[in-house]
């Protein structure tokens, strides 16, 4: 499935992910890191740690809906995979980042911010693994 | 009011992550596959959001402490070790296999589509299970 290359698009995205970073640290002193947030605030360990990850979502979950009202149309998600590629894509990334402590935004965009040795092994790490994975899936077995 | 600011900077997050392709898997697979329809864009993406980052936490972080907060909480793990390795690696051949990693799934779960609450659902039943073997193994979640 083709993609169209958005570059300025895409900056501007990104941008906006790194003011929400920033400002996360400023306001609440916490790393926008999508693996801390997602499981602080589903698989509750520490109580009273929550309500701010909660808040984030929510505000997250909105995103779609604000852009359809202002544009007329939902952003684009397209999964050219099968269901089963998904979900044991989907626990494999759910294992990984538990034991890796970060994901893309927690390691990739604040780790790597933070001139972090873990965070740029972490990220290095995952990029390679995430080519080669590609690479097997389209060009090898599904090739 | 502290939460309705942590509304907004999560409302800031999803925006840019819908707005640069990051909520798209197809966009996001095709950055990976340089041998077939490849993407450059996420580039863009990382690029754009680690400048930003970097510039913005040089100057929050000389400050006493946050607004809503006594600290700030910086991860203060140090070691290179197979957790940290491993975890990436099998983090990396999940996002190649599924297309969405969390931080793309999360805002893309108010796009209303079934394929992310899958995602977004297997991606919690790994974490139960790893927490499950890291407490088995007798060390706590460390989280950047």
């Amino acid at each position: 499935m083709e993609t169209s290359f958005t570059p300025i698009a895409s900056l501007f995205g990104g941008a906006l992910i790194g003011v929400a970073a920033v400002a996360l640290m400023a306001f609440a002193g916490r790393i926008m890191g999508a693996t801390g947030i997602l499981s602080g605030a589903a698989l509750i360990r520490k109580p009273g740690d929550t309500d701010w990850r909660i808040a984030l979502i929510a505000g997250m979950v909105t995103a779609p809906p604000l852009l359809w009202l202002v544009t007329g149309s939902l952003p684009a998600v397209e999964v050219p995979v099968s269901t089963v590629s998904l979900v044991v894509g989907g626990a494999l990334v759910g294992i990984g980042v538990t034991f890796g402590g970060g994901c893309t935004s927690g390691h990739g965009v604040c780790g790597m911010a933070r001139f972090s040795v873990r965070s740029v092994v972490a990220t290095l790490t995952f990029m390679a693994a995430t080519f080669v994975t590609v690479f097997i899936a389209r060009h090898v077995v599904g090739g | 009011m502290r939460l309705v600011v942590i509304y907004f900077i999560g409302l800031t997050f999803g925006l840019g992550i819908c707005i640069s392709g990051m909520a798209n898997p197809a966009k996001v697979i095709n950055f990976f596959d340089l041998f077939g329809t490849w993407d450059p864009s996420l580039m863009f993406v990382m690029g754009g959001a680690l400048v930003v980052t970097l510039f913005g936490y040089r100057f929050v972080l000389k400050r006493p402490a946050p607004v809503f907060d006594t600290r700030f909480h910086l991860p203060t793990a140090r070691d290179i070790d197979a957790q940290l390795v491993g975890g990436s690696a099998l983090f990396g051949v999940g996002w190649g296999l599924a297309g969405f990693c969390p931080g793309g799934a999360l805002p893309a779960l108010g796009a209303g589509r079934w394929e992310v609450a899958a995602f977004v659902a297997a991606c919690l039943a790994g974490m139960l299970i790893a927490r499950f073997v890291k407490d088995a193994m007798g060390r706590s979640p460390q989280t950047a």
